[in-house]
């Protein structure tokens, strides 16, 4: 009778986007349709200047994307990323631009910075057993209080290129003669790489998986839950560490009280990319193409006229759509699991 | 049988508002399996979890391998060979059964997981147990069976020298039980101590050398299997006669009317082509193996889950059931089989589970009578003897037994006519599974109908007015009590297999 006793045929359950090679696949096939979409509709859109501009504002928002992929599997969220981003390049930029600190301290200062912050939210979270929401809620108004003062108020202009200190703006343009070359996306994709094979291969990666799957199972199985969590929230930080050099380096000056809502368009594209609220599910291939989406809109909407409140209706129509099919999956995995 | 490897003395332990362990004793040799028995929160999984460093315990001595020992946390206990399958399942989900089954001491190459090897090293162990399942398989796309196979496979993967199975058999087929006590067998010569919690009292004498039985979270005596019966440990446990007649006529009249009546259901691929009628006043039981579609037909009915077809008539009148709130409002209860998922809010008291399905009754205005839900919570608690502190205790902190009452009183509020019983008895003990058995005799005998799903033959026979069989998601056949046995609802059960 062993035998027999029903193994739902998993096969069969595969639906047509499983068949299709998963969201990832149906995702950039939506990035592709969109880019068409804005190049059969403006012209002015078809020029290799729109697509470096899609690339230099997509920079930030994917890096931020990608960190905050990790706590999001954990069945958690980081809130405090997109205000974070800001405070740590006021810092950084201050410290270069007032107190002629060289670039690259400045720089490493934004990225400490971060896994500072990234450390006080995994303690919250992973010791204090706060709620990620509120936990990263409060560091999301620590940080936005924290840029203001340590600019005093000003906005800072990172050294502009061709000025001393000016190279680092290269890190994610760089000029040969004529030719632009949007060389931060080679950063970004070997980012991805690297933070896909500590997701997928690493110690850390699986347990921060086994913790979105079942926080309690994964305790018991003798793991130190505290830990992973700070992990996740390490990277995290890290991650609006490094975006913040990418966002220094794209916009000629950083102001205080900016950068809330960067955090949804991160969190929203990483979602889009498939990664799941619940925890447990997600990939950084994913939340990279996802971002996209969300990039891609943002450029692309004013070339057919539709203005900043436009992007985002849409923009959260688009949310909409991509928890829908997270939703409509996580049923179908309960199909299965009866 | 060998030496004493594991002694603990005089263990307590408390929790707010419950003393869990009252100066407990218990003692292990190598190479034996000691069954712990006791009813619904008697303290045997609390016992097993102060020892594995789950919990701390309150005072008390733990003598391990001849040394005092203290575990903070249950990987210390894992290191040092003490390992437990869970009466709950700690699967993770979203990995697969490989990787579920290394968790926290995975083989690394570098700093890359090895994956490749987990899954070999998964499949070896899997050939030495003899059961089949793919390691590479997603955890969450197992039966709850299969699942339960792993978590036992990860305990004996572990080099252990002490395995807890805390009710290991209550979600397994009876082959896959079978399976298991092969496995126990064999732990058993390799000279490991085995502790296993279970409400059967056949699984006693099959594969346990002795039985320590608990009783309201004290120690009460320990026997040696064969030299026991049945009753000496029953009346251990409970000291009182246990209600346990088998039915053997059904007291409904033929010509009872139909209350409920389904016509060619279907739903998805374990509900095909489902009929039956449900007379007022009887109990109709729902046999077959796991898989076999009950539990889905249950959904169906009651709308949890989309149907392809079918009529459902409820006193003669066609409904349209499309949610599990159409189906309340048709006087439809569902008790679920899987109370942690589906039936309870594990982080609310007792009162408030009890009310949730009937709140409109609790309202004064627009505020809830929490007056009127306390004392009708109450009566409830007081007449199916469930066993908590006080009212306010949060449903997470009660044992298994306990909570499943909870959801009875949840339908029983709620009054309704038909009640869908799924699995009711599943990890209760004798004395609350004959409080439970009474109840329903009495609901019946109110005039209330009820559907009861059950994997336990004895149950159905001891039950039923009437049995519907199901294989493969078809009816297979149908018994009045009279002509029913166990060989004849086995024979209907794998029909088609
Ligand atoms: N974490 C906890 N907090 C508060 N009370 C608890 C907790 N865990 C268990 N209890 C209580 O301790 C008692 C013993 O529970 P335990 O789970 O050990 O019972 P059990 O013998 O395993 O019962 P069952 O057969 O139903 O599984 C129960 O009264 C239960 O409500
Ligand atoms: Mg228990």
């Amino acid at each position: 009778m062993s035998g027999r006793i029903r193994n739902t045929p998993v096969s069969s359950n595969k639906s047509v986007i499983r068949r299709l090679g998963g969201q990832n696949v149906v995702v950039f096939l939506i990035v592709v349709a969109l880019f068409a979409f804005f190049c059969i509709v403006s012209p002015n859109f078809r020029r290799y200047s729109t697509i470096l501009s899609i690339l230099d504002y997509s920079y930030y928002i994917t890096l931020i994307a990608i960190g905050v992929t990790f706590p999001l599997i954990t069945g958690g969220v980081d809130l405090s990323i997109g205000t974070g981003l800001i405070c740590y390049s006021l810092i950084g930029g201050y410290l270069v631009v007032y107190q002629g600190w060289p670039v690259w301290a400045g720089m490493i200062v934004c990225v400490l910075c971060g896994a500072l912050i990234g450390l006080l939210n995994g303690f919250l979270v992973g010791t204090m057993n706060l709620p990620p929401f509120l936990a990263t809620l409060c560091t999301m108004m620590m940080t936005r209080g924290l840029g203001s003062i340590c600019s005093t108020g000003l906005g800072i202009p990172w050294p502009t290129a061709g000025t001393e200190g000016g190279w680092f703006r290269t890190i994610f343009k760089l000029n040969i003669g004529d030719l632009k070359l949007p060389l931060g996306f080679l950063w970004i994709l070997l980012l991805t790489a690297l933070m896909s094979f500590i997701l997928n291969h690493t110690k850390i990666g699986r347990y921060i998986i086994a913790i979105g799957s079942n926080k309690e199972a994964t305790r018991l199985s003798g793991i130190n839950t505290k830990y992973v969590y700070i992990s996740a929230y390490v990277i995290s930080g890290i991650f609006a560490g490094l975006a913040a050099i990418a966002y220094s380096a794209i916009f000629a000056s950083v102001y205080p009280g900016t950068g809330a809502g960067f955090e949804l368009e991160g969190i929203g594209g990483a979602i889009i990319g498939g990664v799941s609220m619940t925890g447990g599910v997600g990939s950084v291939v994913g939340t990279l193409i996802g971002v996209f989406v969300i990039c891609i809109l943002k450029t692309g909407l004013p070339f057919i006229g539709l203005q900043a409140n436009w992007q985002q209706i849409i923009t959260g129509i688009v949310l909409i759509a991509a928890v829908l099919i997270d939703l409509s999956r996580n049923v179908k995995g309960r199909a299965i699991n009866r | 049988m060998g030496d004493i490897i594991l002694t603990m003395k005089g263990i307590n332990k408390s929790f707010p508002g419950v003393r869990a362990l009252n100066n407990v004793d218990f003692e292990l040799y190598k190479g034996e399996v000691h069954a712990l028995m006791g009813e619904n929160g008697a303290g045997k999984s609390t016992l097993m979890k102060v020892l594995t460093g789950i919990y701390k315990k309150d005072s008390g001595t733990i003598i391990y391998d001849g040394k005092v020992v203290e575990f903070s946390n249950p990987r210390e206990a894992q290191q040092a060979g003490i390992v437990i399958v869970h009466q709950e399942l700690n699967m993770l989900g979203h990995l697969t059964v490989a990787q579920n089954i290394f968790i926290g001491r995975e083989f690394m190459k570098g700093i890359r997981i090895d994956d490749e090897r987990m899954n070999d090293e998964a499949a070896k162990l899997f050939k030495r147990l003899n059961i089949s399942i793919d390691p590479t398989e997603k955890m969450s796309n197992l039966t709850v069976g299969k699942q339960q196979m792993c978590e036992i496979a990860k305990a004996i993967s572990n080099e252990a020298k002490i395995i807890v199975f805390d009710e290991p058999t209550a979600a397994l087929t009876e082959s896959e039980v079978n399976e298991l006590f092969e496995i126990i067998r064999d732990l058993k010569k390799k000279d490991i101590g085995i502790v296993y919690i279970t409400h059967r009292m056949d699984e006693i004498k099959l594969i346990t050398d002795r039985v320590s039985v608990m009783r309201d979270g004290a120690y009460v005596g320990t026997l040696i299997s064969k030299d026991s019966t049945k009753n000496d440990i029953i009346s251990m446990m409970v000291g009182r006669v246990i209600y346990e007649e088998p039915k053997t006529e059904s007291k409904v009249p033929e010509d009872a009317p139909v209350v409920l009546k389904v016509e060619n259901l279907n739903a998805g691929k374990l509900v095909k082509d489902v009929s039956f009628e449900l007379h007022k006043g009887e109990i109709l039981g729902f046999a077959g193996l796991m898989g076999s579609g009950r539990t889905e037909t249950a959904k169906a009915i009651i709308g949890a889950d989309p149907k392809e077809s079918g009529d459902i008539y409820i006193n003669g009148e066609k409904v349209e059931i499309n949610s599990p709130r159409d189906a309340v409002k048709c006087g439809i209860g569902y008790l679920s089989e899987d109370r942690k998922r589906y039936g309870l809010m594990l982080q609310r008291n007792v009162a408030e589970n009890s009310t949730i399905a009937y709140l409109e009754n609790f309202l004064k205005g627009i505020f809830i009578d929490k007056k009127k839900e306390n004392s009708e919570t109450e009566k409830y608690v007081e007449s199916l003897a469930i066993k908590t502190p006080g009212i306010d205790q949060l449903i997470v902190n009660l044992s298994g037994g306990n909570q499943q009452k909870v959801i009875l009183t949840k339908w029983l509020v709620r009054n309704c006519d038909i009640l869908i019983f799924d699995e009711p008895t599943r990890g209760i003990d004798v004395g609350a599974k004959s409080d439970i058995y009474k109840l329903m005799n009495e609901l019946v005998k109110a005039g209330k109908s009820i559907i009861m799903i059950s994997s336990e033959l004895p149950e159905i026979l001891r039950m039923s007015d009437r049995i519907i069989v199901m294989c493969e998601g078809r009816k297979s056949g149908e018994l009045r009590i009279e002509e029913a046995s166990q060989e004849k609802i086995m024979h209907l059960a794998t029909m088609w297999i």
